[in-house]
């Protein structure tokens, strides 16, 4: 078509008094937004190419550069939004399904905003943890019926089935090699190791250069079993079987050939250049028992000496589903909220399939603890977990531990600008091109997603002591800690909570 | 003695490098009023090699064996007694390219800005951290005790 | 221990900084036939140029010598060597012992036996104060006019400087070419069309076989081979220098055109140390000893030297022929074996007549053994370091003739070692 309707997204501001002309933002914008002109001596803005990553703003020298959202506007509509209008236009011009990359980005009610925590005064006293020790230690995995205890009380005689040690309840979700660069993967390893927590590696196998992390990492076994090998999955300290994601559920992934360089042909076990399609499916899973049979062929496969987790997106009737997962065997449901985030998925999938992890987690929690079983797997959320409070209110809901991607990616230098999908990740994140992915050292990248860890932690441990808990076990599933606020009675009655003042 | 160590897989071409060690050498110290009001005198002393992805920033190597030294007609360079390093005393320096001749990293470029003399690192005379290392953003310059280093003797 | 040494220039000061740098307690002597002053001899074509004044020629600050715990003995020439007593005598007849000694006595210039050597006009360009009286010869002159004898490298330092004093130079090079032993055709025809540029007339295959004297004792005409008559106020004599090595050979010393030594720079004498344009050293370019009478040697060969004496091991791996002169602004640099015929090399050459710029790049077995630079020298050191090190840039070949010669282009490896420094394998 001659001439697109498009109209930019973002419009660069640059103040021209602090302007240097130094072409920091001309080398540094994958999407060659900046343009020197030499006969000028001047730094000019193609605005149209700004997908507002930020790249540019924070590495000018001089702070000389900002970037707005284009105030371009159309005659006020309650109904026809901006992004709807342009969605329009987009597909109009292309044809295609709308793609986008990261969480649903859509107004829907934020749970974790209308839930408020509890704290102790007068009768039962707060714990500082400055001066008291504070537990944060979790295990995940089966925990047993009952407690067999030998003649005289001790020892113990009933057998643990294998657990995952965690030192904060905070592990990193899957993000695939492929989806995110191998910088980002060797950051996510390394932070996981020195913080004392797991990594998971994601539908993308597992390169060779991070067997040595095995001992934090847990393998995912998705649809399209890449990289799914027996050095695979014994190298690792738990399994996850992927039937679903929070960001697209319902719907397999994609990975570009384009994308396919020979390390991750060589890490998934395809050729180069061919598209790696993880199916919807699969296709040796139609029923809850061949869930059941995978289950255990992964615990054969690996002595019984590994959780194995299965992973679902959260999605209408998740609380039966997740109690047949745990009557499958598995020692782990991890479930994965409407929040979710991805590297590539179709915009309408990401934004409307799906429901709220903060839901979702209290009806699966409440069931399980009905039927009985809620011992004999532990639960992990996921999907859009963005602060401590977040994870304080997920553990007060019934999680043992969350499952945290796109805090990572932030924290790594993501900005949000959902463009994952193109392979341009100006942060060195989302990508594979050499040039883009040197951007993200993982000694820096570690360092910042331990220090994540690290304040996170802190944080959970005041509101711990706060509450006059001072340990982790205690918080959890304790809904009592919880009121909500602007909720109504079924969406307090799903959470299981009351609300503020009763 | 400390040295700049430069990790090529880590550097993104962005050249931050060259902009803070033209500052650091101008006489505002001030970025907007370098750029504006000395840029014709300054030349950064460091040189960005570039070719696919592969990049770094290069600077004096500081060898414990400076051939530049030996080769220098004036006695502009020298050892700076105080830092260690490897210095172009600019006051001495003629101009007759002897020490371009002989670096075997190329780290010495001729300043054609109007003084006609040796432009080359001197490790940011007197700072604590040389302005390049500190301004990195990604970590592909640090500033460490290395033992030995000859820039290109086998 | 005592170390004597003979001569203060380069050599004498990268004997004395090695020697220091590992031992503060060895006595030191230096004896020169000149004063205080250490200066740099190639630093005199600018002194003459007026570039810079005298205060700029001193290679080291005044204090060199207290600061180093030297004790220094001037204006007194050694006259006599003798080993087996391992002691030295000067013109005025101190005699004084040494432990070792190093024979640093540099080059004699190089002046043919031609009639009128003795007029009032005539210079070499070696000394300082060879290059003071010039200096001030030319000032007194109305008119300025000299024959310059010597097309290579000091006869076009002496011609530059010249011209920059306003002076008009016929230059008279015995070759077919100006600066034929270290550029080719090409670039010293490039050369000479600069020097022509700025009005010097330049005469190959000729020389000067008379000067005479205008019947006051001064310069006024030039007799050159070809029968030619040449109008001057000045004759200058930038030939080159030939080893001074006279101490040495009557001292009995092993000396071949320079004192013959090995990798330390010791001298048949194992006591005695012999280094810089008097020496002989090992040329790693031609694989043979050599005199090459150039800066960096002399300094390096000082350092080597002082370091053995004190006990240090430095090997020379040997020194590179490399020399840079300057016509008008316009550099030239010669590398190694930058001249070496297309015969059995495999040459690379670039040439840019407009911009006046000219690379050639001489190969050999996919190695780099010299290299010739006019007008583009950017990081011409790193030709120089591959020259030294011998590495293999058969593959890369095409890359090394780049606008920009960069370490990019060159084999990864090398890369990483002059880059990121030793143990990376070269």
């Amino acid at each position: 078509m001659a001439l697109s309707y498009m109209t930019p997204a973002f419009i660069i501001e640059r103040d021209q008094s602090r302007c240097i002309s130094c072409q920091v933002c001309v080398r540094q914008c994958a999407n060659d937004v900046h343009v020197y002109d030499i006969e000028d001596d001047c730094v000019y803005s193609e605005d149209a190419n700004c997908v507002g990553c930020h790249r540019c703003v924070t590495l000018c020298p001089t702070h000389a550069l900002t970037v707005r959202q284009n105030p371009l506007e159309f005659r006020p509509h309650a109904n026809w939004s901006n992004q709807v209008l342009r969605n329009i236009y987009r597909q109009a011009e292309s044809g295609g399904m709308l793609l986008t990359g990261m969480g649903c980005d859509q107004p829907y009610r934020v749970y974790w905003d209308h839930m408020l925590l509890n704290a102790s005064q007068v009768t039962n006293p707060s714990i500082d943890p400055m001066r008291e020790p504070m537990e944060l230690v979790t295990y995940l995995g089966a925990k047993p019926e009952r407690l067999e205890l030998g003649a005289d009380g001790e020892p113990i005689e009933t057998q643990l089935g294998p657990q995952l040690r965690l030192e904060v309840p905070i592990m990193f979700s899957a993000m695939s090699y492929g989806s995110i660069s191998f910088n980002a993967c060797e950051s996510l390893a390394r932070a996981s190791q020195e913080a004392g927590t797991f990594y998971n590696t994601g539908e993308g196998g597992l390169h060779p250069a991070l067997y040595r992390f095995g001992g934090n990492t847990i393998a995912q076994v998705a649809s399209g079993r890449f990289g799914v090998h027996l050095d695979y999955l014994n190298a690792v300290a738990a399994l996850e079987i992927k039937i679903g994601q929070g960001a697209k559920p319902g719907i397999g992934g994609h990975l570009p050939g384009e994308k396919v360089t020979p390390d991750i042909s060589a890490t998934r076990m395809i050729p180069v250049g061919t598209d790696a399609l993880s199916p919807a499916p699969h296709h040796d899973i139609y029923s809850i028992e061949d869930l059941r049979q995978l289950i255990y062929a992964l615990k054969e496969a690996t002595g019984y000496e590994k959780p194995v987790s299965v992973k679902v997106a959260a999605v209408h009737n998740i609380a039966p589903i997740a109690s047949g997962i745990v009557r499958a065997g598995a020692d782990i449901v991890a479930i994965d909220g409407l929040r979710g985030g991805t590297g590539a998925a179709p915009t309408q999938v990401r934004n409307n399939v799906g429901i709220p992890i903060e839901l979702a987690l209290a009806a699966v929690d409440q069931r399980l603890r009905d039927e009985g079983i809620r011992h004999r797997a532990s639960l992990v959320a996921a999907g859009s977990i963005r602060s401590s409070a977040d994870v304080v209110k997920a553990i007060a809901l019934g999680a043992d531990a969350v499952y945290i991607a796109t805090a990572a990616l932030v924290s790594m230098g993501c900005h949000l600008c959902q463009n994952c999908y193109t392979g341009k990740c100006n942060w060195g994140i989302a990508t594979q091109d050499p040039y883009l992915t040197k951007r993200l050292n993982p000694d820096i990248g570690a360092q910042r997603l331990t220090n994540l860890l690290r304040a996170w932690s802190l944080e959970i441990k005041e509101m711990m002591g706060g509450m006059g808990v001072n340990a982790i076990e205690s918080l959890r599933g304790n809904r009592d800690h919880l009121r909500g606020v602007g909720l109504n009675q079924v969406e307090l009655d799903t959470l299981g909570i009351r609300a503020a003042g009763l | 003695m400390k040295r700049i160590v430069i990790h090529e897989e880590h550097c993104i071409g962005c050249r931050l490098c060259e902009v803070h060690c033209l500052v650091q050498h101008s006489k505002s110290h001030d970025i907007i009023k370098a750029y504006r009001r000395e840029r014709t005198e300054l030349m950064p002393r460091l040189i960005v090699e570039e070719s696919g992805p592969v990049s770094f920033a290069l600077q004096c190597r500081q060898c414990d064996e400076p051939a530049c030294l030996e080769a220098c007609i004036s006695g502009a360079m020298h050892r700076d007694e105080r830092t260690g390093a490897v210095v172009c005393d600019e006051s001495k320096c003629v101009g007759c390219w002897m020490c371009i001749m002989v670096c075997p990293a190329g780290a010495i470029r001729q300043n054609t800005l109007g003084t006609r003399i040796a432009s080359k690192c001197d490790l940011c005379y007197g700072a604590d951290v040389p302005a390049c290392v500190a301004h990195c953003p990604n970590g592909a310059l640090t500033y460490e005790e290395v033992l030995e280093r000859n820039g290109g003797e086998a | 221990m005592r170390i004597v040494i003979i001569g203060n220039s380069a050599t004498a000061v990268g004997a004395i900084e090695s020697i220091r740098e590992h031992d503060q307690g060895a006595e030191i002597m230096v004896i020169s036939e000149e004063g205080p002053m250490i200066y740099s001899r190639p630093m005199l074509s600018h002194y003459l140029a007026g570039e810079i004044d005298r205060s700029r020629l001193a290679y080291r600050p005044a204090d060199f010598y207290t600061r180093h715990h030297v004790a220094l003995i001037t204006d007194d020439p050694v006259v006599a060597i003798e080993p087996a007593a391992h002691q030295v005598t000067t013109s005025t007849g101190k005699v004084i012992a040494y432990d070792r000694l190093l024979i640093s006595t540099g080059g004699q210039p190089i002046v043919p036996p031609v009639p009128g050597l003795d007029l009032e006009g005539v210079f070499t360009f070696t000394r300082q104060r060879d290059a003071t009286r010039l200096a001030r010869y030319l000032e007194g002159q109305g008119e300025q006019r000299a024959v310059v004898v010597g097309g290579g490298m000091i006869g076009i330092k002496a011609t530059d400087a010249l011209i920059k004093r306003g002076v008009q130079v016929t230059m008279v090079e015995l070759a077919p070419a100006i600066l034929a032993a270290a550029l080719d055709d090409t670039a010293s025809a490039m050369i000479k069309r600069l020097l022509e540029g700025h009005g010097v007339s330049v005469r190959t295959e000729n020389t000067v076989t008379e000067i005479r004297g205008d019947g006051d004792g001064r310069v006024s005409t030039a007799l050159l081979k070809d029968g030619t008559l040449v109008d001057c106020e000045a004759v200058v004599f930038g030939i080159g220098v030939r080893p001074n090595a006279g101490l040495a050979s009557a001292a009995g010393l092993q000396v071949n055109r320079g004192v013959c030594v090995d990798e330390y720079m010791r001298t048949s004498d194992p006591d005695i140390y012999a280094a810089g344009d008097v020496a002989e050293a090992y040329d790693l370019v031609v694989d043979m000893n050599r005199t090459v009478a150039i800066w960096p040697n002399a300094y390096r060969q000082g350092a080597i030297a002082g370091a053995h004496m004190v006990g240090v091991s430095r090997p020379d791996p040997g020194g590179v022929a490399m020399n840079t002169v300057e016509v008008m602004g316009v550099p030239a640099m010669s590398i190694g074996n930058g001249n070496a015929p297309e015969e059995g090399h495999d040459i690379l050459a670039q040439i840019d007549e407009r911009a006046v710029t000219y690379k050639r790049l001489v190969m050999r077995d996919g190695r780099l053994i010299g290299a010739i630079l006019v007008g583009e020298i950017d990081r011409a050191g790193i030709y120089t370091g591959l020259i030294r090190n011998k590495i293999d840039v058969g593959q890369h070949r095409q890359r090394l003739l780049e606008g920009h010669v960069s370490l990019l282009s060159l084999p990864e490896q090398y890369r990483k070692h002059v880059v990121q420094g030793a143990g990376i394998e070269v």
